[in-house]
């Protein structure tokens, strides 16, 4: 079981309490894009053992969605970071890079 | 004029480890905006007397409460009978600041869990620490209940108020008594 901490309202708790919003930071493709950019887009997830970025959602506490970052074989929670971001904070990815030397997730490492 | 009644006419069930009764009617005000802009902490102020609480706090000035719901949300607690005026208050005292004040009193249910064993009857339904010191008194928590959300908090030591929306109403109040069921004490927190 994951224990997430919102960074919106500071409570930390377990997963029931959230709800899982799918991949984090993709880059929408719309009308007026090539095929393969919105194929990509609308089809194409990463499905990585270990590290992972998803969107989640404080369901049942204060309703704002907010990033995590976790390991998806051990469930570790490497740390959560607002919506308003638009690609990994570099201090999070460090701290991950310490845990797990090597990792890379997209085009992110 | 119809009279106002609560969604399940004050059931009380006192058989199990802790006392579940529907609470009284109280009046609720949901204001919804920027509750950290001066304009809006300055209306709340003028109206409740009440300072706005932190993060997963609340606070309680006379007979009215502020409790922190989200980022952008604050539950106002009062008298049933004083929340028609305390709501014109609220939108007059908020003037042009960008906020939605609204009546939800009949939009709630509102019980009670008492008793020295009430602490294990919440936990048992929420994934809330709600260990002696990390759940007080002062402090207010939007959790999951079983199945449903809820909000939480202890107006004193060995008491808990529960609110959800009047529609779970029976099944909250149900879920409640069968956590308080007799003989089902866990003893987690002695």
């Amino acid at each position: 079981m994951l224990i997430l901490t919102c960074p919106v309202c500071g409570v930390t708790a377990e997963e029931t309490e959230f709800h899982a919003g799918g991949e984090a930071h993709l880059k929408r493709f719309g009308p007026g894009s090539s095929e393969q950019d919105f194929e990509e887009y609308l089809f194409m997830r990463e499905n990585p053992r270990g590290v992972h970025f998803e969107r989640w959602r404080h369901v049942y506490g204060c309703g704002k969605w907010f990033h995590a970052a976790r390991c998806t074989t051990t469930l570790e929670v490497f740390g959560t970071y607002p919506a308003q971001t638009l690609e990994p904070p570099a201090d999070l990815c460090k701290s991950i890079s310490k845990k797990r030397p090597g990792w890379s997730w997209r085009e992110f490492s | 004029m119809s009279e106002p009644i609560t969604a399940l006419g004050g059931a009380v069930s006192q058989n199990g480890i802790a006392k579940v009764a529907e609470a009284a009617r109280e009046g609720m005000i949901t204001l919804r905006g920027d509750v950290t802009s001066a304009a809006v902490k300055k209306a709340l102020k003028s109206v409740t007397g009440a300072a706005m609480p932190g993060a997963g706090q609340m606070a309680t000035s006379g007979s009215y409460t502020l409790c922190w719901m989200s980022p952008d949300e604050v539950l106002v607690l009062c008298p049933a009978d004083t929340v028609g005026d305390t709501l014109t208050a609220l939108q007059n005292a908020a003037g042009t600041a960008h906020v939605l004040v609204v009546n939800v009193t009949d939009a709630r249910a509102s019980f009670t869990v008492a008793g020295p064993l009430a602490r294990e009857v919440m936990a048992k339904l929420c994934p809330v620490d709600l260990a002696p010191g990390a759940f007080e008194p002062g402090m207010f928590r939007r959790t999951r209940l079983a199945q449903v959300a809820a909000a939480v908090w202890m107006p004193e030591a060995e008491r808990f108020r529960i609110v959800c929306f009047r529609s779970q109403a029976r099944y909250v109040f149900d879920v409640l008594c069968v956590a308080a069921q007799e003989g089902s004490a866990v003893g987690a927190f002695n």
